[in-house]
């Protein structure tokens, strides 16, 4: 258990971190829940209000498809490595990511597109979006699951379905991923702040003791 | 003159306001990093706010002058 003294503008303050490493596995977890086993709610709450805030602000604005894992040379998502320090609410992209690995589904589906090289009374409509009523009666439709990789083949120099996610969402997407990832950037000060406490310039004994 | 062209520009952009709760979320943590007790993360909090505000403002004022030389 570890706990810090500091030398406050109002008297010592003493911060009981009980088991930091603990708090800061909760931290990344959660944001705010290794604050909340330190018994520290204040601050847990603030951390929670504000870095799930941005994170869910930020999945809502690109209507949950800018948080996904994808480590193809041709859609690397480095992004995801920023949110992923968010912990577990950016945990169903790596759960969708393994669902379609080998060609499968994603668990949760948003909407069906399209095949390439389908068309419709003539008209190519390879990668839009399956009306509702329709959706299932089309062979080969691809699928937008929320928090996965855009299905099918990625082609830079072709059409595909995350070509037609930037066409559909325009800036947003690339907001709502800043979002995303800010929130993951900031988990990793709360996670701090769970394992060594504030970083206060007066602190005058650093962690004192087991006890 | 300037000034008011340059508030009215990024004032007619909605987008430009979702950059206010960011503002916002990244002043609190990042002073919630700096202080325990709640009146002092709000004080640090409002300081941050402010020098990022001024700071993006900065960055943002650069591009709007260098939209001239397009």
């Amino acid at each position: 258990m570890t706990q810090l003294r500091f030398d406050g503008d109002q008297g010592d303050m003493i911060i009981d971190l009980y088991d930091n490493r603990l708090a800061a596995l909760l931290a990344w977890l959660w944001p705010g829940a290794g604050h909340f086993y330190q018994r520290r709610f204040a601050k847990g709450f603030l951390f929670m209000l504000c870095i799930l805030g941005t994170f869910l602000m930020g999945l809502r604005i690109g209507s949950g498809r800018v948080v996904y894992a994808s480590l193809k040379s041709e859609d690397f998502r480095w992004q995801y490595f920023c949110q992923a320090a968010i912990g577990i609410p950016a945990l169903p992209a790596l759960v969708q990511s393994i669902s379609i690995r080998n060609g499968g589904d994603p668990i949760w589906v948003m909407c069906e597109r399209y095949p390439a090289g389908h068309r419709v009374d003539g008209r190519l409509v390879e990668y839009s979006r399956i009306d509702g009523e329709q959706s299932g009666s089309v062979p080969g439709s691809l699928k937008d699951g929320f928090m996965a990789p855009p299905s099918g083949k990625i082609d830079l120099d072709k059409s595909d379905v995350l070509g037609m996610w930037h066409i559909e969402l325009g800036n947003w997407f690339e907001i709502g991923t800043f979002y995303t990832v800010i929130a993951g950037l900031l988990n990793l000060l709360a996670i701090y702040d769970a394992f060594a406490g504030p970083v206060i310039l007066t602190k005058i004994i650093d962690p004192f003791g087991e006890t | 003159m300037f000034q008011t062209l340059f508030l009215a520009d990024i004032l007619a952009v909605p987008r430009m306001y979702y950059v206010v709760p960011l503002i916002i979320a990244v002043s609190f943590v990042y002073g919630a990093t700096r202080h325990e007790r709640l009146d002092q993360i709000l004080v640090h909090s409002l300081r941050s706010a402010v020098w990022v505000t001024f700071f993006l403002a900065i960055i943002l004022g650069l591009i709007w002058f260098g939209g001239f030389w397009n």
